[in-house]
């Protein structure tokens, strides 16, 4: 007997019977699959004349616009990202400590919030430019002001509350390799700028491609900012052809286009996270010399990463609130009661549910040497990845699908109608942000349960704890903070999505994200601004979280 | 003698905590000095200073003779001409094995820099993994590399911190003498900082033993072993234990274990208390000897056994037999006592 194979039938009893529960393991990870195979699957059917159509008016535009937002977006978040992450790490300067976390808060910000707040605020009639008027004495056309509404706007918009993903990444790389690579090259002759030109910023490199790529993804799938904005990209155009033009086939095709770059980033962000394995320089942590800066320079670097936070938060945060003032007592009532109890409601269940699916996987898979196991589970993972707008077209196709396939046969049958079972309810809703969220609870829960090694397993066992003891006792414990985190992650995450609840909300069901979008495209920005400032509020809750973790796992830095 | 570097009364405190003490040493050019002591004795401290990543705040850091750190004079890590081998090494992940060589090489010809690293290449034995990534290499060929790209830049100092934690401790003595020549052979004075006596006994030619951040003695292996000038440093260099006495007359001191002959410095005058170093070698085996002792306990070290014996006074000593001597604990054995060096303390 290998020890492979001896290991195997060690750990076997603790993730349940692999051999049973495989096929429960395939048909999860099928039904999770349904949107993208779906999606895929609509490439097969010929569409010619409607991409012709499309080609000839729109497509041209989708792509550029994507493009553009792309490469403005990708360029703005790398200099918002990487810069603050390297002077925090490497100097010290007036309030650096604080804004070390506080750089990360604009990820609280949803974009398309983050869109209504400038809008309403550097708009043509909003205060800033009614402001200028008023003290020059200008009229509207006297002056030029860069509009809010446009592709531009929008690149910043995104680049704002991006960001942090590249800092955060960064950072992390910066902090791992800074003591003692970066005093190596001191040794040989580099100055502070030469260390970050020549090694720093080449060792990091894989992690930025990390950060970049989670931040194109991001931007290709946003549909609240573009749409606010009327700018016509990928999302936008799908949602058009879907309501618009009435046409499922050709929206299922655009989106199966839209996935064709999702993939390309997914395969840059995969294959630079196995190069970050590589690119580990010491296992030792010593304490850095950051270095004091004074005067000028000491207010420059202030300056540089009080800028982002500025943009990506402070901005936006402080203009919701005032309106949030102003709107309170319209708005804060009986339906608002109702709005938070709905969305909160929503959010919590679809945790709960992607944490038992994902112990669920966890605990199949535990020590598991299936490869196919483990690549199902990855595959169900890529859901992550995949735009709201595209998951929620996924979803709906088959449901309506079924749906109505099931009300044909009972009226033939049995003469009665069931109307739309499935793909007028909750359940398509939850059930699509479980495609798009799982991802989140298997990476936490995973991570947790790898700390949990078979050795204690067999500990506990031959101490005399019986299955569930070794769950209660040992498990358990272990495994409460990451199981929270796992819940409130997705948590927050469903009360910002927009695109597919837009899509798949049963009528007149409301959540914050969606009554927040409603009332913005009224243009009733400040009535807007209170659900907004709600999820704003949630949004900080991870932020906390992610901040938190960073400062336990910096060995050795201060 | 032409000084390399100079440490001149230098103390170092960390968030109010004395980490060096009035540390002064110099050290000649090409020669290899060791800086010896237990864990957390600022030893590691010591070599930060030098290479500027800790600032010292008192004391005078010279370099051929330069003044390289003051109390009013810093000069950067950067441009202190030192070279510094990490413990575990830390080379560039992202430059190949050349690459990694040539980083301090800037402002060179190219000619130049080919030849710099064509002359360590083959002095390291390197020739099969230039091309390589350091996640490629095991731990010594890591250690070579990146002992070759600190040598590279032809440093006024190259300073060592554990050179050897990280390998195998059956290599690491081996190294240690492979070490030594390559560093002579290339003439870079060093400093390298250990706990362990073996690996500096290997390398060093002058040894510096610290202890709680202060320099107890700055001299030669076989001085510090045979001549140690406190009892902190007889006690870490080497094994051995201590016994007391009373001085008879400058040449002989009376103890438990007879009477013992040898160099008894002046300022010990006849009736003082002292104490008396006996090493492991000072106590040899002897069958016919009137004096026995029973063994205690035994530790099998190949060649020999280190025997801990009790005399019939209760007093315990340590001594090295060679092996083939295979005695029972509990049993008496015949001892004499055989002092080249006699170190004596008073009490």
């Amino acid at each position: 007997m290998t020890f492979r194979k001896y290991s195997e039938v060690l750990h076997s009893k603790l993730n349940f019977n692999l051999s049973n529960f495989n096929l429960a393991l395939v048909l999860l990870s099928l039904l999770f699959c349904i949107p993208v195979i779906v999606i895929c699957g609509s490439l097969f059917f010929p569409a010619k004349e409607i991409w012709t159509h499309l080609f000839n008016t729109v497509l041209i535009d989708y792509v550029s616009n994507s493009f553009t937002l792309l490469i403005g977006v990708g360029f703005l978040s790398l200099i918002l990202g990487i810069i603050p992450a390297w002077l925090i790490t490497m100097y010290k300067f007036p309030m650096s400590r604080y804004l070390e976390w506080a750089v990360l808060l604009p990820m609280s910000m949803p974009a398309y919030i983050v869109a209504y707040s400038y809008t309403g605020a550097f708009d043509a009639s909003g205060p800033v430019q009614e402001m200028i008027r008023g003290l020059t004495g200008w009229e509207y056309h006297d002056y030029w002001f860069p509009e809010v509404r446009s592709l531009g706007g929008a690149t910043a918009m995104l680049s704002f509350v991006l960001y942090p993903y590249i800092y955060l990444l960064t950072r992390a790389s910066f902090i791992e390799q800074s003591v003692c690579v970066l005093e190596v090259s001191r040794t040989l002759g580099c100055n502070y700028v030469d260390a970050f030109r020549r090694v720093a910023l080449p060792i990091a490199r894989p992690a930025i491609i990390v950060g970049l790529s989670l931040v194109l993804m991001e931007t290709l799938a946003d549909y609240g900012t573009v749409q606010y904005f009327g700018v016509s990209a990928f999302t936008t155009g799908i949602f058009r052809t879907w309501f618009g033009m009435d046409n499922s086939l050709a929206a299922a095709q655009l989106s199966a286009l839209l996935l064709l770059f999702v993939a390309v980033f997914i395969f840059l962000e995969r294959r630079s996270r196995t190069q970050l394995a590589f690119h580990h320089t010491s296992s030792r942590y010593s304490p850095l010399l950051k270095q004091k800066l004074k005067g000028t320079r000491a207010f420059f670097a202030f300056f540089v990463c009080f800028i982002p936070l500025l943009l990506g938060f402070i901005i936006p945060a402080s203009f919701l609130f005032n309106w949030a003032i102003e709107s309170y007592s319209e708005i804060f009532n009986k339906d608002f009661y109702l709005l938070l109890f709905n969305t909160l409601a929503l959010a919590f269940i679809t945790a709960l549910l992607a944490l038992a699916i994902a112990l669920f996987l966890g605990y199949t898979n535990r020590n598991s040497y299936s490869f196919i196991n483990r690549l199902l589970v990855r595959f169900i993972g890529i859901g992550y990845a995949i735009p709201g707008t595209v998951i929620a077209i996924g979803v709906l196709i088959p449901f309506a699908w079924f749906d109505n396939r099931l009300d044909d046969f009972l009226k033939i049958h049995f003469n009665i109608s069931s109307g739309l079972l499935i793909s007028g309810t909750l359940f398509i809703l939850i059930f699509a942000y479980l495609v798009r969220f799982l991802a989140i609870s298997i990476n936490t829960v995973d991570a947790a349960l790898s700390k949990i090694k078979p050795e204690m397993d067999e500990v506990a066992k031959t101490n005399g704890f019986s299955h569930i003891g070794i769950v209660k006792r040992i498990h358990i414990p272990i495994m409460r903070g990451s199981l929270l985190t796992a819940l409130l992650l997705v948590f927050v995450d469903v009360l910002k999505e927009l695109p597919a609840t837009l899509i798949l909300r049963p009528f007149n069901f409301n959540t914050l994200a969606v009554r927040t979008f409603e009332l913005a495209n009224e243009e009733r920005l400040a009535d807007a601004a209170l659900p907004a400032l709600a999820i704003v509020v949630a949004g900080i809750i991870p932020v906390i979280m992610i901040s938190n973790s960073i400062s336990k796992s910096r060995l050795g830095y201060e | 003698m032409n000084k390399a570097i100079e440490i001149r009364d230098l103390s170092l405190s960390i968030d109010g905590h004395s980490i060096l003490n009035n540390i002064s040493f110099c050290l000649g050019e090409i020669d290899i000095a060791c800086l010896l002591g237990p864990s957390g004795c600022g030893k590691t401290s010591l070599l930060r200073c030098i290479a500027g990543f800790e600032i010292p705040e008192r004391g005078e850091i010279l370099i051929k003779g330069i003044i390289i750190n003051n109390p009013n004079h810093y000069i950067p890590v950067e441009q202190r001409n030192i070279g510094m081998v990490f413990q575990d090494y830390v080379l560039f992940p992202h430059m190949s094995v050349s690459e990694n060589i040539i980083f301090g090489l800037k402002n060179l010809q190219q000619k130049r820099i080919k030849q710099r690293l064509d002359e360590l290449i083959e002095l390291l034995d390197l020739d099969d993994q230039i091309n390589k990534f350091p996640h490629q290499l095991s731990g010594g060929q890591q250690q070579r590399v990146a002992l070759a790209r600190a040598m590279a830049p032809r440093p006024g100092v190259l300073l060592l911190d554990e050179p050897f934690a990280s390998l195998d401790i059956e290599l690491r003595e081996q190294l240690a003498h492979e070490l030594r020549s390559i560093l002579k052979q290339d003439g870079i004075t060093t400093i390298m900082v250990t706990h362990n006596q073996l690996e500096a006994f290997a390398m060093a030619d002058a040894i510096g033993v610290i202890k709680d951040g202060k320099l107890r003695q700055w001299d030669t292996a076989f001085n510090l072993y045979h001549m140690p000038k406190t009892p902190d440093v007889a006690d870490f260099v080497g094994e051995g234990v201590f016994i007391s006495g009373e001085v008879i007359n400058n040449k002989e001191v009376k103890t438990d274990i007879g009477n013992i002959k040898g160099y008894i410095p002046d300022n010990l005058t006849k009736g003082e208390k002292v104490r008396v170093l006996i090493r492991p070698d000072d106590i040899l085996h002897d069958d016919d000897s009137e004096i026995t002792a029973v063994v205690i306990s035994k530790v099998f070290r190949g060649a020999e056994f280190l025997y801990t014996l009790e005399m019939k006074n209760g007093l315990h000593v340590q001594s090295l037999i060679p092996s083939h001597h295979d005695h029972p604990i509990n049993e008496p054995i015949g001892i004499k006592l055989e002092i080249d060096h006699l170190v004596i303390f008073a009490d």
